[in-house]
């Protein structure tokens, strides 16, 4: 699973963060996952509390949010939503590892453009974290 | 909205002990070549190479080496570079089927960082990046993202070439960036315009790789490749660079 590598990513980053600015404790991390890159949010969950537990963080609230994505194409300016079930499965895995991929695999289903930009929901990111100062 | 991977660029790549970016201000001077039979002769000499290919829109080093890439490299707590003739290899080709994708600057940007950041190369002599040409956003991102890298220079003896590579060079000396030095591939004649130019701006010309006629038939087949004159050129480079 490589969900595991992008959990660590979100625990380093809130540790440097909360160093940064000289927190004394973490309390909550707030993360939105975006829909494009269709994380298991169950495995996700599991690799952040196995993360924690290994660097002996504790009572750390964890916040997630899922994103729905949207994407605008760059000639016709039509906007759509991620469908899925339009993508065969070893293309979605694509996407899922790179979400970029989805320039591989999708078009803009108005125009057939290959050129369009992920205005939302492409994957994960940190929206806030929160601690005792 | 923090970007989390970049904080874990560092952890991915603290076990690597060499980090080479193979660039050049122009394309089409054999760059992916080069770095292509850097890694597979690194390899040869049992060092332990990974080879990461960061030409998003046209990836060749897979075409160089022969690497099938029907396959997804397999994942554990990230993603593991599959190993093909003793280099681990990474590439977007994994994911796109060899099939052409129309990105955006910012889209090229995010494929580096989530490759850096999901990648597990373990512990390595040499990491080898094979950049595109010129100075975009995937040689600004091995600047920013990938402490410390030093540059590989590939130019050819052409001065239209290296009216490109010049632009490189002076820029990555203005950020004190380490130039191992200037490799002059495809050369024929004898012309001594690229090592005048190169050593006037203290960098070290590296020497020549001969214009070698057959190396297409060369392509696809490891064995093969390291039997041209090409590496024993090359050879010859990293003895007196590397
Ligand atoms: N020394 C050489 N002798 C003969 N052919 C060569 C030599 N070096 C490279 N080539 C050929 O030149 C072509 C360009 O090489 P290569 O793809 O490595 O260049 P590049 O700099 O990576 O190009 P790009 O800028 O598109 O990434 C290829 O067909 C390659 O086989
Ligand atoms: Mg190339
Ligand atoms: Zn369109």
């Amino acid at each position: 699973m490589h969900e595991w590598a992008l959990a660590e990513s979100i625990i380093t980053t809130a540790v440097e963060v909360a160093e940064r600015e000289k927190l004394k404790k973490i309390e909550e991390i707030d993360i939105s996952l975006g829909e494009l890159q269709q994380i298991e949010e169950d495995i996700f969950r599991f690799a952040l509390d196995e993360i924690l537990k290994s660097m002996n963080l504790r009572n750390i609230k964890i916040v997630i949010e899922t994103e729905n994505a949207v994407f605008e194409c760059n000639k016709c300016k039509h906007t759509w939503n991620f469908e899925k079930d339009k993508l065969d499965e070893a293309e979605a895995e694509a996407i899922h590892f790179l979400p970029e991929m989805a320039f591989v695999h999708m078009r803009c289903p108005s125009c057939g453009s290959p050129d369009f930009t992920v205005i939302k929901g492409r994957g994960v990111s940190i929206t806030s974290i929160k601690g005792e100062k | 909205m923090v970007d989390p991977r970049l904080s874990v660029i560092k952890k991915r790549l603290k076990d690597i002990n060499n980090i080479i970016a193979v660039a050049s201000g122009k394309g089409g001077v054999g760059k992916s070549m080069v770095s292509s039979l850097l890694a597979l002769h690194l390899a040869s000499q049992d060092k332990k190479v990974g080879l990461l290919d960061l030409d998003v829109y046209g990836p060749s080093t897979h075409i160089i080496l022969g690497i099938p890439f029907q396959k997804f490299p397999e994942e554990d707590r990230g993603i593991i570079p599959p190993v093909f003739h003793g280099i681990k290899f990474m590439s977007i080709v994994f994911y796109s089927e060899d099939k052409p994708g129309a990105f955006r600057g910012i889209d090229v940007s995010n494929i580096i960082r989530e490759l850096l950041a999901i990648t597990q190369w373990g512990s390595l002599d040499y990491l080898i990046i094979d950049l595109p040409p010129g100075i975009g956003d995937e040689t600004l991102d091995v600047i920013n993202l990938i402490q410390p890298t030093e540059f590989l220079i590939v130019s050819t003896p052409s001065k239209v070439a290296m009216g490109a590579v010049e632009k490189l060079i002076d820029l990555l000396l203005e950020l004190h960036l380490p130039i191992i030095g200037v490799v002059e591939n495809m050369k024929i004649g004898d012309s001594n315009y690229v090592k005048q130019i190169v050593t006037s701006k203290d960098v070290r010309y590296l020497g020549s790789i001969q214009f070698v006629p057959a190396l297409e038939e060369a392509i696809g087949d490891s064995s093969k490749l390291l039997k041209t004159p090409f590496i024993k050129d090359l050879e010859r480079i990293i003895k007196k660079s590397l």
